[in-house]
């Protein structure tokens, strides 16, 4: 997938905003990765030229911290909790029949690009586990038969 | 509005306090009966949680129904809508309290709302049905006093969750809020500084420093500029306190921090938290911004000529963060790896500057020991570690939730009588507290006073307060590997024994869940854990192995059963486990074979169906769609 000349000028301005700053490097991904959805090669590129700092420092970053993603995510992307809590109200299993209702391995989105499927560890909703989200909203107290009809609302 | 002097702060908590005077009232704790526009109460307050628990339930749509049937009912004068942080009792969320006569709702759902409001907020009748039934008497009870998950908690880092909205910084001020600031700020710091000693106060992130101490190694290193740091980087999973706190009564943290500034001589703020917090970083937002409209952050604060401002910086998911060194080079847009200490932060720091780094429930405490005095919290608690302690409870138990608790309660108090025991009427296998750093602890386990140095000597750690129960269907091999994936994943990857040693150790796990494990493993597994704990850099390293110790230690049983015997007591690892049908059993209805997802169950109708274990996954769908009870596993 190429990036758009205009979605590089983005990424520049927001450089420019936080005075290309290479303190301030993660406060500027997590804002790309806000406008862009994810972190490609060629932004990481244009972010170390701005910042003067070597394009293998930003890669550093980017695949340090799991928040930071290399590849776009689905449209509505799902995430399975895999916190301790979740895990003892079996969460395995609910992230089994994801893969399976979705089709795809963490980390990967579906090909018509709707779903994508991620782990997480703790949203703090512990009282309702197993949890996952999608999107923005939380389901709680998850069963895996619950998930394909879950996925067919969307 | 700049408040300009501690007595224009004090006639602000004045006029603040009136409006809260209602909920104060009905904080005494009583059965009242339930007022009601009707039966003559002037006015009402209904309280909505607003913790991320609550809202993940629709507290949110919960709130704007009240809004709106208020308004519909023509009350809307007579009756304030509240959202505060978190009560803690997120098993039974979203929960509703209404004021001033204290009745507690619990599972509240969107449609409740117009019955509330018709039959409690305007007759004065309480909604009995959604009131929390005590599970061995059976009874309603209408208020949080008489509950027994709360009746043992003592909230003193919680004071103001769930009581006080926390995007308004009148009501924190109305609590006693910025007093303990004020009055610091009249005294001498080396005074303040001695104060925060002598309560006894130790780091609530883990491994519990003595915060006193690290202030004053902190105060020591003279530079122009210092910084102070709140660590909000709660990456254990399964514990949520500190967020809670920053939802609920983010203001406490930033009167700490300058407190602490001002005992130290810095003038900067950080707050490093989660990205994944994204209502505690709006509600830290807020109180930022009403604290400096208020002059109670930036310069000549109070009129006394201390300066302090504060910033926030985002994580980014790195559970090695939590460690403060680590922590400091993620701040400065570095990855997140740990580097040798000396040098300490308090000498060279955030981008060479002294820092100085606390916890948010370290901070959170802080304002009420100086405002009720050190004596105060020195009492409560034990010998060596004061105060109380926040504990995230979950897992296999009745009621999971937010306690807070003075050190010294047993593990016992804690899962029956606050917990409410078991879920399900399971047996108890164990109790994990500390997260990835810390151990699973047995019954045997359950007496002893929690303090840091007694979970310590159990082979456990205080940790940030995660407390998960585990029952006998929990494989305890299964837990150990768990956590143990949970490092590797997490592993900075700079030293060589956390790095490679911990994925060694989680390749021998995976042996022995899968059956193919050798009673030498067994030896080579503690061989490892013990060299990781003694070379690992940094404390994520030191720590990691104690899941797999503390389980050897003390489950070593079911270590052994697996190796030598195949068998996995919990039913958990799947690679030991053989699914069969019950001939006796099956009425031949087929719906185990039109559930299977890789079509290994086969059969006639009305005749015994038969599970072809080499096509078998265990996935256990025959299990869930059988209504006879004929599917064995073993």
């Amino acid at each position: 997938m190429k990036v758009s000349c205009e979605a590089l000028r983005q990424v520049e301005a927001i450089c420019e905003k936080f005075n290309n700053d290479p303190g301030e490097l993660i406060t500027i991904l997590h804002e790309t990765q806000n406008t862009l959805g994810y972190l490609p090669e060629e932004v990481q590129a244009v972010i170390a030229r701005c910042l003067g700092i070597p394009a293998q420092k930003v890669y550093g970053v980017v695949t340090f911290y799991s928040f930071f993603s290399m590849v776009p995510k689905g449209k509505y992307p799902v995430s399975v909790c895999l916190g301790t809590a979740c895990y003892v109200r079996g969460s395995d299993k609910v992230l089994e029949e994801f893969k399976r209702v979705l089709g795809i391995e963490v980390g990967e989105a579906t090909p018509d690009g709707k779903f994508s499927l991620d782990c997480l560890r703790c949203v703090g909703a512990c009282g309702l586990a197993p949890v996952a989200t999608i999107g923005e909203r939380v389901y709680g107290r998850l069963n895996p038969s619950d998930i394909k009809k879950i996925i067919d609302e969307y | 509005m700049i408040i300009t002097s501690p007595d224009a702060l004090e006639s602000i908590r004045q006029e603040a306090a009136k409006s809260l005077s209602i909920r104060e009232g009905s904080n005494n704790g009583n059965s009242a009966e339930p007022a009601g526009l009707e039966k003559g109460a002037p006015h009402l307050q209904i309280l909505c949680c607003g913790g991320t628990g609550c809202k993940a339930s629709e507290s949110a749509k919960i709130v704007d129904n009240f809004r709106e049937s208020l308004k519909a009912h023509g009350i809307a004068d007579k009756v304030d809508v509240v959202v505060p942080g978190c009560f803690g009792f997120c098993e039974k969320g979203p929960i509703v309290k209404i004021i001033p006569d204290n009745t507690f709702y619990t599972s509240v759902r969107p449609d409740d709302v117009e019955e509330i409001v018709t039959s409690h907020i305007i007759a004065g009748n309480r909604v009995e049905r959604l009131l929390y039934q005590d599970p061995v008497t059976g009874q309603h009870i209408s208020d949080s006093q008489h509950m027994n998950f709360y009746r043992k908690q003592m909230r003193i880092a919680l004071r103001n969750c769930g009581f006080i909205n926390p995007e308004d910084i009148r009501e924190y001020i109305a609590r006693d809020g910025y007093k303990a600031l004020a009055d610091s700020l009249k005294r001498d710091s080396l005074e303040v500084l001695a104060d925060i000693k002598a309560s006894g106060l130790r780091g609530r992130g883990g491994a519990g420093f003595p915060t006193g101490m690290k202030w004053e190694i902190a105060r020591k290193f003279d530079a122009p500029d210092k910084y102070v740091v709140c660590n909000a980087d709660e990456g254990d999973p399964g514990a949520f306190m500190d967020r809670s706190i920053m939802e609920g009564d983010p203001n406490s943290v930033i009167e700490a921090m300058m407190i602490c500034g001002y005992c130290i001589n810095a003038h900067n703020g950080l707050i490093y938290i989660r990205a994944e917090y994204p209502l505690a970083v709006h509600r830290l937002k807020v109180a930022i911004e009403q604290a400096r409209e208020y002059g109670l952050l930036g310069k000549n604060i109070l009129g006394t000529g201390f300066d302090f401002d504060i910033e926030i910086r985002y994580g980014a998911g790195a559970f090695v963060c939590g460690e403060e060194t680590a922590l400091i080079h993620s701040m400065e847009g570095k990855r997140g790896e740990p580097t040798l200490k000396p040098p300490f932060p308090a000498e060279a720091g955030y981008f060479g500057h002294p820092t100085n780094v606390n916890n948010v429930e370290t901070l959170a405490n802080v304002p009420i020991i100086l405002t009720k005095g050190p004596q105060w919290f020195a009492s409560i608690g034990t010998e060596k570690s004061k105060g109380t302690k926040v504990f995230a409870l979950a897992g296999k138990i009745n009621n999971v939730g937010l306690i807070e608790v003075p050190m010294g309660t047993t593990l016992r108090e804690i899962i029956y009588d606050i917990g409410g025991g078991v879920k399900g009427g399971k047996n108890f296998k164990a109790i994990q507290t500390g997260g990835p750093s810390g151990g699973c602890l047995t019954e045997k386990h359950l007496d002893i006073p929690i303090d840091y140095e007694s979970l310590s000597a159990a082979g456990s750690m205080m940790g940030s307060g995660g407390m998960i129960v585990m029952d006998e269907e929990d494989c305890m091999v299964s837990v150990a590997k768990f956590f143990l994936e949970f490092t590797v994943g997490e592993s900075c990857g700079k030293c060589t024994p956390c790095r490679i040693g911990n994925k060694r150790m989680l390749e021998i796990l995976d042996r022995i869940t899968e059956g193919r494990g050798t009673e030498e493993d067994l030896e080579t597994l503690e061989n490892l854990a013990k060299t990781i704990k003694d070379t690992a850099l940094c404390g994520l390293g030191q720590t990691s192995p104690n899941p797999v110790l503390s389980t050897l230690s003390n489950f070593r049983v079911e270590y052994e059963e697996h190796v030598r015997d195949h068998i996995c007591r919990a039913h958990k690892c799947k690679s030991l486990l053989t699914y069969s049908i019950d001939p006796a059993l099956c009425k031949g209805c087929s719906a185990c074979a039109r559930g299977c997802p890789v079509s290994a169950i086969e059969g006639e109708v009305r005749k015994p169906f038969v599970i072809h274990s080499e096509k078998c996954i265990r996935c256990g769908m025959c299990i869930s769609r059988c209504k006879f009870g004929a599917i064995n596993v073993h």
